[in-house]
């Protein structure tokens, strides 16, 4: 038989459109979104269909994880640094000026004020461990030390939007109890974060 | 597999004497995409789009309101819902029952809480469904939601008093207020339970 050779073109493919459109949705992905910010606790949110959107700024986030451990986190590195100062009268404690710029620049804190000196000289892996036994900001009425915290934050910055983040199996006692906080502190209008699923038809 | 780069690969032979090889200007660029992919997936595992959805809730004021002050709501038009432990919702309409008889069970599957509910707001859902009908397009979205907002706040509507125990979850009260949403109720309020209702509880095991 005789041979029939085929003619053999190349496979090469021009890999030059790849790489644009690879730096394209890189170029896209950088210029649009946020580093998603790292919370000590990974909280569960609880599922509804309501579609309104967290504002971008002036949030005031409490979040409350399954164990009811409360963690407070607040927009703005100039209102943290008004709540620092305005903690360190209330609780007679004073920070150093490195404390002072690493509370600056921490989104989310949740400890006793009691250890707050110690933990924000701790480094980020440190505090990582510090967090998963930390005993979050305390709420009872013995101790209300989130109302401190609360009063801080209105006076940084009055126009702040109180959420609430919470697990879904957070037991409802402390999710009352952050409720009574937050109605002795006049703050009525609050907002839930969920997870968004479909909305049911009747 | 490779981008031309503007040199010519191979070149011509210059002559007798070889003057040196001239080389190929072809780069293989798969690295670049490789890297670019490798980039691109970074960013997207790690950042966010979006913020995350919230549901707005009014908190009842703690301040004490006269007697007469007070809105008063007419019996047949409250609903109270209690939150129990295990994803069991306790209900009854009107005013607290004498015995713990009177406390109604249920859950918060679509059989369930949504079910009662939408029954007993029944005449405004169906004069809401007639509104959004009346009003389909998005430019008279404003119109269509002041208007249900005034069907909703009317004098008979429905009210809703959510009381909740202290094992129930934080999902159970998201899944309240969303069936509320559902039966387009609009009034509410999230309050205590009185005494009565946790002697109840207590007996029926509930808690």
């Amino acid at each position: 038989m005789p041979k029939v050779k085929v003619p053999r073109k190349s496979t090469a493919v021009d890999m030059t459109a790849m790489t644009d459109v690879a730096f394209l949705l890189l170029t896209f992905f950088m210029l649009t979104t946020k580093f998603r910010p790292d919370e000590p606790v990974m909280v569960d949110s609880p599922m509804s269909f309501t579609e309104t959107k967290v504002k971008e700024e002036g949030v005031l986030q409490i979040l409350v994880d399954q164990k009811g451990r409360v963690f407070v986190t607040a927009d703005g590195a100039d209102a943290r640094e008004k709540i620092a100062k305005s903690l360190q009268d209330r609780y007679k404690i004073t920070l150093t000026a490195n404390q002072m710029e690493n509370f600056k620049n921490t989104e989310t804190i949740g400890c006793p004020i009691s250890d707050l000196p110690a933990y924000l000289d701790l480094k980020r892996e440190q505090r990582t461990d510090f967090d998963k036994t930390s005993k979050g900001i305390p709420i009872d009425s013995a101790d209300n030390q989130l109302g401190d915290w609360l009063k801080s934050a209105y006076m940084a910055n009055n126009n702040y939007q109180v959420v609430i983040k919470g697990d879904r199996n957070t037991q409802l006692d402390k999710v009352k109890r952050i409720f009574e906080i937050l109605q002795d502190n006049k703050m009525n209008k609050i907002n839930f974060i969920t997870s968004l699923e479909a909305r049911p038809k009747i | 597999m490779a981008a031309e780069l503007g040199g010519d690969g191979g070149g011509k032979h210059k002559g007798g004497k070889p003057k040196g090889k001239k080389m190929s200007t072809r780069i293989d660029f798969t690295p670049m995409v490789d890297l670019g992919f490798l980039l691109i997936t970074f960013f997207m595992l790690t950042t966010t789009m979006s913020k995350p959805q919230t549901m707005s809730v009014m908190l009842p004021s703690n301040e004490k309101v006269e007697a007469d002050k007070e809105n008063k709501v007419p019996e047949s038009a409250t609903i109270t819902v209690i939150i129990g432990k295990n994803n069991k919702i306790y209900y009854y309409e009107g005013k607290t029952p004498d015995d713990a008889a009177g406390l109604k069970e249920t859950d918060l599957s679509a059989n369930g809480l949504r079910k009662i509910l939408v029954a007993k707001n029944a005449p405004y859902i169906t004069r809401i469904d007639e509104l959004k009908a009346r009003y389909p397009d998005k430019k008279d979205e404003e119109t269509l939601k002041k208007a249900i907002q005034e069907v909703k706040y009317e004098r008979l509507a429905t009210v809703l008093l959510m009381k909740a125990t202290e094992k129930g979850v934080f999902s159970n009260m998201v899944d309240v207020i969303d069936e509320m949403n559902v039966a387009e109720i609009g009034k509410y309020a999230i309050v205590d339970l009185s005494a009565k209702e946790k002697e109840m509880l207590k007996t029926r095991n509930f808690e």
